[in-house]
């Protein structure tokens, strides 16, 4: 066992009736870094998050987190860990400290609760009942509940989906915050977006398989290595000087707007060469470049949206 | 073990506080079944004044003194099934239930939690139901109450565990009180609680002898009339009975998500 593998999942396969969630299943974990799972609705995520949390058990393949067996040694590794699930509720009227100090009394060792409700936001919300709060407060609750025993991994399963956009980048910070603290984080999301601001390593999960695992950064360059440089100028012959930079591969031209498609490092600064070079006139310019549902398309041939 | 107990300790305490903030949760657990009771006394009292004697008519009496208190502390169990059925229900469907099934509480811990908020409340009912007796009952109450509160508890552990199997079987927790009244209430005419068992037509009266409710009436009505507990030693086995079977079901049964 390696230990700077937090979570070993191997070949994991999970069924219910004829729906195969989760099959052939495999990934790691590294100690310190915030992985995530990302794929549609209904690719597997949940099922395969809540094999590794030992609350399901899978039907073949093997888990180890923190070196236990999930289902086995499900009463050691509940201690060392931290859960959030998705779509998950407290009982409408329970206060927020009272949800703290709660969890704190199941767990041998706890955290103090003000600092941790302070940290998250939610002190002057502590006498506050849980279907009183929105959903921004109930998610950081959540959070504290996750983080009450001081745990090594967090798993966070969908937590942002519904939020609000302000809310979501709220949340961002707390998760990167708890990265901060020398945690481990798993979880999983269907934004791209999301995923790319808050992963370390993601495995994009397709039909209950997975696709590909690596940084974003990485899962793009291999998968769309192609980027678009859009440059507006009335430049005569503007095209034609773009056509000719060896790292294009496409130019496309609209009145004075042209795109400028190609891959590799140099395209950008190679078009900012050309242009100087030629002293163009220039209203607008911007590079767009690939992203994660991006390469979710290439990889499935469908968007992650639909 | 020390910690299964403490845990079970902080929830039954939480859970008896948000029971608390339900609206309608203390009323309808504690005043409702004392209102029942002091306001049909007071009804049946006065029908039995106005009959032609001036005397009350011996069943109506008959009628006070066992037939009410009984049914009263019967529908204060029966509710209290209910209500464990519906917040079962809620729990389940909200994701309650799998969240505290994620922390280190045992899943059994979680239900007993449960059970004991509601044989608390049921106690409460009853202990206010007879102290309100006391002053405002027309014909008093004399009846064993420790006994008579331990027969209740009983009864009400014991239908209890009916309410596992129910729950486990209630599709939405929008379904727990309609489907869990149409199961248990048909149990009360043939409980023996106003017509006695044996006077039921021979078909009804073998179902009655299946039913849990004919021996909980059985061991209340008993109990209420100062019989000793060793009268009512076949009631309490069917009752310790019944809650071994539905236990049984209900573990392999019960869902949690
Ligand atoms: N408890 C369950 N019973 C039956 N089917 C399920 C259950 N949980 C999930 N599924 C099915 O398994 C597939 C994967 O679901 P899930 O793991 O929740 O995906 P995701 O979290 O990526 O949306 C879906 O087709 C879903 O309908
Ligand atoms: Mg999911």
């Amino acid at each position: 066992m390696n230990p700077d593998l937090v979570i070993e999942v191997d070949a994991i396969r999970k069924a219910y009736g004829p729906t195969v969630a989760a099959d052939d299943v495999s990934f790691a974990v590294r100690r310190g870094e915030i992985f995530g799972l990302i794929g549609p609705n209904g690719a597997g995520k949940t099922t395969t998050m809540e094999c590794v949390e030992g609350l399901r058990e899978p039907d073949a393949g093997r888990i180890a987190v923190l070196g236990l067996d999930p289902v086995r040694d499900r009463r050691a590794l509940q201690l060392r860990i931290g859960v959030q699930l998705q779509e998950a509720q407290l009982q409408k009227r329970i206060k927020v400290w009272e949800a703290v100090a709660f969890w704190r009394s199941l767990y041998p060792t706890a955290i103090d609760g003000d600092p941790l409700l302070r940290q998250l936001g939610l002190h002057d919300k502590r006498d506050a009942w849980f279907m009183t709060l929105s959903g921004g407060q109930k998610q950081r609750l959540f959070i504290a509940l996750a983080l009450v025993n001081d745990p090594e991994v967090v798993f966070l399963d969908e937590l942002t989906t519904g939020l609000d956009p302000q809310a979501r980048r709220a949340i961002w910070d707390l998760v990167h915050d708890i990265r901060e603290r020398g945690k481990t984080v798993f979880l999983t999301t269907h934004l791209m977006e999301e995923a790319e601001r808050l992963c370390d390593r993601v495995a994009i999960i397709d039909h209950g398989r997975i696709v590909d695992v690596d940084p974003p950064a990485k899962l793009i360059e291999r998968h769309c290595p192609q980027r678009t440089v859009v440059v507006a100028t009335d430049h005569d012959g503007a095209a034609d000087r773009f056509r000719a930079i060896p790292s294009a591969t496409a130019v496309r031209r609209e009145g004075g707007r042209h795109e400028i498609e190609g891959r590799g490092d140099t395209l950008v600064t190679d078009v900012i060469h050309t242009i100087s070079e030629h002293r163009m006139p220039v209203s607008e310019f911007r590079t767009v470049l690939p992203t994660l549902e991006d390469v979710f398309l290439t990889l499935t041939g469908r968007s992650i949206r639909a | 073990m020390r910690a299964m107990l403490r845990h079970l300790l902080h929830l039954t305490l939480l859970e008896i506080k948000i029971f608390v903030r339900e609206p309608l949760g203390v009323f309808g657990s504690l005043a409702v079944p004392v209102l029942l009771f002091l306001v049909v006394g007071r009804i049946a009292i006065g029908s039995a004044n106005d009959s032609d004697t001036r005397e009350a008519a011996p069943g109506d009496i008959e009628f006070l003194r066992t037939d009410l208190p009984v049914f009263v502390a019967v529908m204060i169990a029966l509710s209290a099934v209910l209500s464990l059925v519906t917040i079962i229900g809620i729990y389940r469907e909200g994701g309650i239930l799998k969240r505290l099934r994620a922390t280190p509480v045992r899943p059994p811990t979680i239900l007993l939690a449960h059970v004991l908020v509601k044989l608390i409340f049921t106690a409460a009912a009853l202990g206010l139901m007879l102290l309100a007796g006391r002053r405002f009952y027309p014909v008093g109450v004399d009846a064993p109450l420790a006994a008579f509160t331990a027969a209740l508890v009983l009864t009400t552990w014991s239908i209890l565990s009916i309410g596992f199997v129910i729950a486990s079987l209630v599709p939405t927790a929008r379904f727990a009180q309609p489907l869990g009244a149409l199961l248990l209430y048909p149990m009360i005419p043939l409980s023996g609680l106003f017509t006695p068992v044996e006077t039921l037509p021979p078909a009804l009266a073998a179902v009655a002898r299946f039913l849990p409710l004919t021996y909980a009436v059985s061991l209340l009505r008993g109990i209420w009339s100062g019989n000793p507990w060793s009268a009512h030693a076949g009631d309490i086995a069917a009752l310790v009975l019944v809650f071994v079977l539905a236990t049984a079901v209900a573990s392999r049964v019960f869902r949690w998500e």
